[in-house]
Formats: structure tokens, C-alpha cells, sequence
């Protein structure tokens, strides 16, 4: 027997027995049913929907009082299982609609429809193709849980994953003709070290480049305003320095022609310079500007580098003899934050204003350093000045000694 | 001339009397060595009297003060750092002294009539210490201390019945703060000095009216005895400069630290533990079971040593056998299984932290 046939045979064994007047005549017979049709019943029973008192027909219409197969009735607004094509606006009906959302959670967007049409999904479904994601690819289905609770598909840890479900799946992707490597890049990446490995959700996720219900690549002229959403420095100097107008004119990809995109790799000064791990030689010949400008930044944050650690062995030292060093710290603290700021500097692209912080920076180091040197030669003072009182110590000691004995 | 001033003095001060009472005072010569562990707490106690008040010259009892005033105190008063130091490190060694004075008295059996006020007051001597060490371990509102006191007030917030209202007396509310850091200022600086200064002017008044306890066995054969002045004073006083002699090179050489400032906010530091001298305590609350007799564990471990310490204040009434002069191998060996216990469990609270 085919396994359709099952199934209609267990619909009229349902049918035949008469749920109990009152309850939800949906989860009455579905539940009595083999999966598929009886694994919505599970499901709902974590839905976000049914958590907020919504039930079967809500979505799919019907009427649940009616114990019959009536209650599937087109005329009582029973609509079934939407085609996928018309997803999106299966669930807009509700998540587009402000006054009726707001009953339910008034802070949840409701324009989750709209952006998904200007999203790649969505122009290509409108388009015909019904393979693009749509609600349920990501949010799933009978079993919705909202964004914040970890085991949803959409909480932040598991985006990557939920992306990579289609977009790591060469043979779905094929006839895209686009990359699938994003998610083994990014998993590798510094973001998703720091979100997945670090479990730190300040780390962005594929939709936090992406946009979510509009999920577009961003082009080659707002990489910028995509990575400054959280670089919000670097995305400051790069747009007021000579490389952003030379990148457009180039068609370059801003940030990502250094950093790369998915694979953006943990920075370090090693990128910065003419040596072979710098990204500048990847474009500045030798006794170019450029290629001079590059050597002189990269010979500034390393003069700084240096002066810091430099600093750091000298207060650490003080510090571990016991010394009072506060002072030395808060200027060694005050060092590290000139060596962050030299680094982000760098997005300048301005060897002049670089130097001139990172010469500052160094001043504040090597202020740090002898405030420390400082501190170990109060403390070597302090070990021969204590010779004075201990010889004291030591010679009433004796004389008491003595004195004792010839009491003795 | 000498003779003179020796004469005004004598009749205004009677200082002939106090010279002749020394002159014919002895001290026991066997087992001297415990006999000057109570002159060392003495000597410390005054260490900590005159580097405290220097201390308070500078010292800000609030929370956001504190921390920056004993900063200051280290960095930039003369001397201040080697003040703090010295008082640090003299707490410490003078609760090891009162530690050694109280258990050697115990084992010599000094508790013995007419000596049981004498007991007594310094069990109260022992306690102030302790409260001494606890209060005064705030006071620089660093982040370990601030979490050990956060610690050591929920022990005592455990003690069936009036547990939690005397947590809530020694914090000053639900919470260790800034209410706990003021109080606690007072009581370091005005309750217990003047509750330790009333009990050591009974304790030494007692050890004067008294004499030296004899050890115990005396009878069997003759003891022999020392002129109290100069001959102890003198050797009192040799121990006392290699005491200062001691704290010197500590001080000097192993400056105590002064940590990160308190964050409430904070999580608690990894390997936290109370110091040293509460560690026995801390680490047998590691040990009992969660429930124990229907109790929570930790009460019980609490009503143990409150037991125990009870004992310990009563043994003068408790070892009739001393009391008679005869020997009490059951005490003794009582004294050594709970300074064995205190040992083992200091050392595996510093070995096997976790």
C-alpha cells in the first residue's frame, strides 16, 4: 500500500471518531494522525504563536468547533497548507498588519513583508522561483520560537548555520552560479571565532551584513557603511582618505579589498607595511608614494608597539615586587589606548597624522616606563635603607644578648 | 640629685613599690620559651596601635574613598608605605602570636585555679583579634576583601536563629557597602580597641596578682625560677627586637599589596579565600554533607566549632584532673587533635583549593 494511501485511510479513521465537543477539533484529529500531518500538533506546542493563545485556524483557517471534516471547509475560510510561492504573504497577513501585531507584541516590526520583496529572496520568488527562501526556511514551521530563545534557527548563534543551510549546499546553489564557501569562511573568520567559539553576540552574524527579511550583497560602494555600522572610526577616516575616492574609481570593494569579506581574518600590524604579509605591496609598487607612506606608518605603530611592551615589563616588575605603581598604570593604560588609536589611524591612510599620534603615544610609554624604573629604584632604596634599622636591631640585639648571658 | 628625683617620683608615684615588686617577682625557667608568646601578642598589638593611629591620619572609611586613600597612603606619604606594610603584616603575625600564646597556655595546663579569669579574658583577647583581623580586612575596600567579607558575613548569616539579623547587623543591610565598610571602620578603630584594652588590663593585671603559671609535674621536682627583672625583661626584650627585626625585613621586602579596587558588580575573583587564619573554617564548610541531622551542613559545621570554642572557654571548669594538679592526657590529647585538625585543613585550603 503507498503511503498516500495510509494517510487518507487514517484522515477517514480519524474522521470517524468524533472528537470532544468544545476543544480544538484541528488538534483532536491531527494528533491521532502520522507525520506529516500529525507533526504540527507537536510542534505548536512550543510555537511563539500558540504561547500567545493562537491556535490552527488562526493561520489556516476553518472552523475548530466543528468536530467534522466540515470544519476544512472552504466556505468557513478553511485556505490549508499555503504554496510555498505564497508564503510570504501567508504570514503577512498578520506581521504586516501594526493594529493587529500590537495586541500581540507591539515592539515587533511589522515590515518584514516589504523587505523581504526588495531582498534577492524576494525578487527572485516574485520572479517565479519558488526555490529562494522564503518565512519558513528560516523561522521553520509549527515550532516558531521567537528570535531570542537559543534553540530558534534565527537566534544569533545559529544564523550562520541556518544561512549555510541552503547558501554551503553546492548542489541547491548550482544553478546561482555564486559561491558557497561563505559559511566556511565566516566560521573560520575573526566574527565567527568571536560569536561562535567566543560566544560573545556583539559579533555579527551574517545578517548583520546582510540585512535579514532584506537580505542583499552589499555593493562595492556601501562596504563601508556595512562594516562601519560597527567600525565606526575606521569607516570615518577611510571615507575622508585618498583611498576612498581611488577605490571607487577602481571599483574596489572598500573594506573587503584588505580585509576580504567572509574570511575576515583577525587584524594585525604584520597587514600594515611592505613586508610580504602586508595587504599594501598588493597594490603599491616599490618607490611609489605609496609604498613609502606604508613603510613609514607600519615603522610609527611599531616604534609605539615597542615603547609599550617596553613599559609594560618595567610597571609589571614594580608591580610584582609590590609597589605602589597606579600612577605608571593609568599612563600605561593611557599608552595602549594611543596604540589603538595609532592602529585605527591607519585608516587614514595620512603617514603625517599617524606619526604625529603615535610619537605622542610613545611619549606617554616611555613616561609610563620611568615612572616604573621609578618605583623599582624607590624599592632597591628602600632594601638598603632598611640595612639602618636592622643593624640597630642587630647590635641591641646583641648587647642584650650579652648582657643576658652574664646575667645568666 | 638622682637620689631626689627618685624621692619626689617615689612619694607622688610610690614607684619603690612597683620596683620592689619586680625585683621579687620570678618567672619559671623550664618550657620559658611559651612564656613569651603573650609579650609578643603585647608587643604587636602595641605595633598596631601606633601604626594604625598614623594610618587614620590619612585613611577614608567610604567606598568611594577608601581604596584611593590607602593608594595615596602607599604612593605618596613618606613612609606611608612602610606604616601600612608594618600594620598588615603585624596582624598577621600577632594573630599568630595570640594563636601560639592560647594554645601553649592549653598544653602547659596555665588555666589551672586560681588562673581561670585569667583564661578567660584572654579567650575574649583571642576573639577581639580575630574581629580585629576580619574588620580591619575591608578597610582598604579591595576586590578580594570586599568579596571575603561578602563570604564571611554569609557564614555568619548560617547561624541558626540569629543568623541573619546578625549578617544584616555587621553589613549594615542586605548587602556588603558602604554601611558595612563604616561600620566596620568602627569597630576596628573604637569598639575593639577599647573592648581589647579593658580585657588586657584585666589579663596582665591577673598575670601580675598571679605570677607565672608553673608547669605542671613542679611538685615532683623542684622548679627552678628567674628574677622576673632583669633577667626576663632583658630576654623579653631580645625577642621582641627580633620580632621588629622580622617585620622590618617583611616589610621591606615583601610589601603588602593592595589589589584592584572593590567592583560590586563584579563576579568574585577566582580562588577566593578568607585569610589564612579563617581558612580551617572555610575549607571544613567544603566537607559537610549539604543536609546533615536535619540541619543545613554549614549550621552544623557552625554549631561544631561554636561547640567547640565553648569547650575550649570552659576548660578551666572542665579539667578537674588539672585542677587537682594531676596530669589530663584526655585534654591534652583533645588540644592536639584540634590543632592538628586546624593545620591539616589551613594546609589543604592553600594545596587543594578547588
Amino acid at each position: 500500500m503507498r503511503p498516500g494511501a495510509v494517510i487518507v485511510a487514517m484522515v477517514l479513521l480519524v474522521a470517524g471518531t468524533a472528537p470532544v465537543r468544545g476543544e480544538d477539533s484541528c488538534v483532536q484529529c491531527h494528533k491521532e494522525l502520522p507525520d506529516p500531518l500529525g507533526a504540527p500538533v507537536a510542534g505548536m506546542q512550543r510555537d511563539v504563536h500558540a504561547t500567545v493563545g493562537l491556535s490552527c485556524a488562526d493561520c489556516h483557517g476553518g472552523d475548530p468547533k466543528d468536530p467534522g471534516m466540515s470544519a476544512m471547509d472552504a466556505a468557513k475560510g478553511f485556505v490549508g497548507k499555503p504554496e510555498r510561492g505564497r508564503i510570504p504573504e501567508f504570514c503577512g497577513r498578520c506581521h504586516a498588519d501594526e493594529g493587529y501585531m500590537r495586541r500581540f507584541n507591539p515592539r515587533l516590526p511589522v515590515d518584514q513583508l516589504a523587505t523581504y520583496w526588495t531582498s534577492v529572496h524576494g525578487q527572485r520568488l516574485r520572479q517565479g522561483d519558488t526555490a529562494v527562501a522564503t518565512c519558513v526556511s528560516c523561522h521553520g514551521v509549527h515550532g516558531i520560537l521567537p528570535a531570542s530563545d537559543a534553540s530558534s534557527p534565527v537566534y544569533k548563534m545559529n544564523v550562520p548555520e541556518t544561512c549555510g543551510r541552503c547558501h554551503a549546499d553546492a548542489q541547491y546553489m548550482a544553478a546561482y552560479h555564486i559561491p558557497t564557501n561563505q559559511l566556511a569562511q565566516y566560521q573560520r573568520s575573526i566574527h565567527g571565532q568571536t560569536l561562535l567559539v567566543g560566544r560573545d553576540p556583539a559579533a555579527p552574524a551574517c545578517n548583520d551584513c546582510h540585512g535579514n527579511h532584506g537580505a542583499f550583497p552589499p555593493g562595492a560602494r556601501s562596504v563601508a557603511a556595512v562594516c562601519g555600522q560597527c567600525h565606526a572610526f575606521n569607516k570615518d577616516l577611510f571615507l575622508a582618505s585618498p583611498h576612498h575616492a581611488a577605490f571607487d574609481r577602481l571599483g574596489l570593494p572598500e573594506c573587503v579589498t584588505c580585509h576580504g569579506n567572509h574570511l575576515v581574518v583577525q587584524t594585525s600590524d604584520e597587514m600594515l607595511g611592505v613586508g610580504a604579509t602586508a595587504v599594501c605591496v598588493s597594490c603599491h609598487a616599490p618607490g611609489s608614494a605609496g609604498y613609502a607612506a606604508a613603510e613609514r606608518m607600519r615603522l610609527a605603530v611599531d616604534r609605539l608597539k615597542d615603547a609599550v611592551a617596553a613599559a609594560e615589563r618595567t610597571v609589571a616588575r614594580a608591580a610584582a615586587a609590590g609597589m605602589e605603581v597606579s600612577d605608571a598604570e593609568a599612563a600605561l593604560q593611557s599608552a595602549r589606548e594611543d596604540l589603538v588609536k595609532t592602529r585605527t589611524q591607519v585608516h587614514a591612510f595620512d603617514p603625517a597624522s599617524l606619526v604625529k599620534m603615535a610619537d605622542a603615544g610613545v611619549q606617554t610609554a616611555t613616561a609610563a616606563a620611568h615612572a616604573g624604573e621609578e618605583a623599582l629604584v624607590e624599592l632597591r632604596n628602600r632594601r638598603w635603607m632598611a640595612l639602618i634599622p636592622l643593624s640597630l636591631i642587630a647590635l641591641v640585639g646583641a648587647l642584650l644578648y650579652l648582657k643576658v648571658r652574664e646575667l645568666s | 640629685m638622682t637620689a631626689a628625683i627618685g624621692a619626689w617620683l617615689d612619694d607622688r608615684l610610690r614607684v619603690r613599690a612597683v620596683r620592689d615588686f619586680l625585683a621579687h617577682k620570678l618567672v619559671p625557667v623550664e618550657r620559658s620559651i611559651w612564656y613569651y608568646f603573650g609579650g609578643v601578642s603585647l608587643f604587636l598589638f602595641g605595633v598596631q596601635v601606633a601604626t594604625g593611629i598614623l594610618l587614620l591620619l590619612y585613611y577614608r572609611p567610604a567606598p568611594d574613598s577608601a581604596f584611593e586613600s590607602v593608594r595615596f597612603i602607599m604612593g605618596h606619604v613618606r613612609f606611608g608605605w612602610l606604616v601600612r606594610s608594618v600594620h598588615a603584616w603585624a596582624a598577621n603575625l600577632m594573630i599568630a602570636g595570640v594563636f601560639t600564646h592560647f594554645f601553649s597556655v592549653f598544653f602547659l595546663k596555665a588555666y589551672r585555679p586560681p588562673r581561670e579569669v585569667t583564661w578567660l579574658t584572654g579567650c575574649g583577647l583571642l576573639g577581639c583579634t580575630l574581629a580585629f583581623g576580619f574588620s580591619g580586612y575591608l578597610l582598604p575596600w579591595n576586590q578580594l576583601a570586599f568579596f571575603a567579607t561578602k563570604v564571611g558575613t554569609d557564614i555568619v548569616g548560617e547561624v541558626p536563629v540569629v543568623g541573619p539579623a546578625l549578617r544584616f547587623v555587621l553589613r549594615g543591610g542586605e548587602n556588603v557597602g558602604g554601611a558595612t565598610l563604616t561600620r566596620f571602620f568602627g569597630f576596628h578603630v573604637a569598639l575593639l580597641p577599647l573592648a581589647t584594652t579593658l580585657l588586657l588590663l584585666v589579663h596582665l593585671a591577673l598575670v601580675q596578682l598571679h605570677g607565672m603559671s608553673e608547669p605542671q609535674g613542679g611538685r615532683r621536682r623542684p622548679v627552678r625560677h628567674m628574677p622576673f627583672y632583669p633577667h626576663f625583661v632583658l630576654r623579653e626584650a631580645l625577642v621582641w627586637l627580633a620580632v621588629l627585626g622580622v617585620l622590618v625585613v617583611l616589610a621591606t621586602f615583601f610589601p603588602w599589596e593592595l589589589g584592584e579596587k572593590a567592583d560590586p558588580f563584579a563576579s568574585a575573583p577566582s580562588g577566593i579565600r578568607p585569610e589564612w587564619y579563617f581558612t580551617f573554617m572555610s575549607q571544613t564548610f567544603k566537607y559537610v554533607p549539604a543536609r546533615l541531622f536535619g540541619l543545613e551542613g554549614e549550621q552544623v559545621a557552625i554549631l561544631g566549632f561554636a561547640a567547640i570554642f565553648a569547650l575550649l572557654v570552659l576548660v578551666p571548669f572542665l579539667d578537674r584532673r588539672a585542677a587537682r594538679g594531676e596530669p589530663s592526657p584526655l585534654v591534652t590529647a583533645g588540644g592536639v587533635l584540634l590543632l592538628g585538625f586546624m593545620v591539616v585543613m589551613t594546609l589543604l585550603a592553600y594545596l587543594k583549593p578547588y
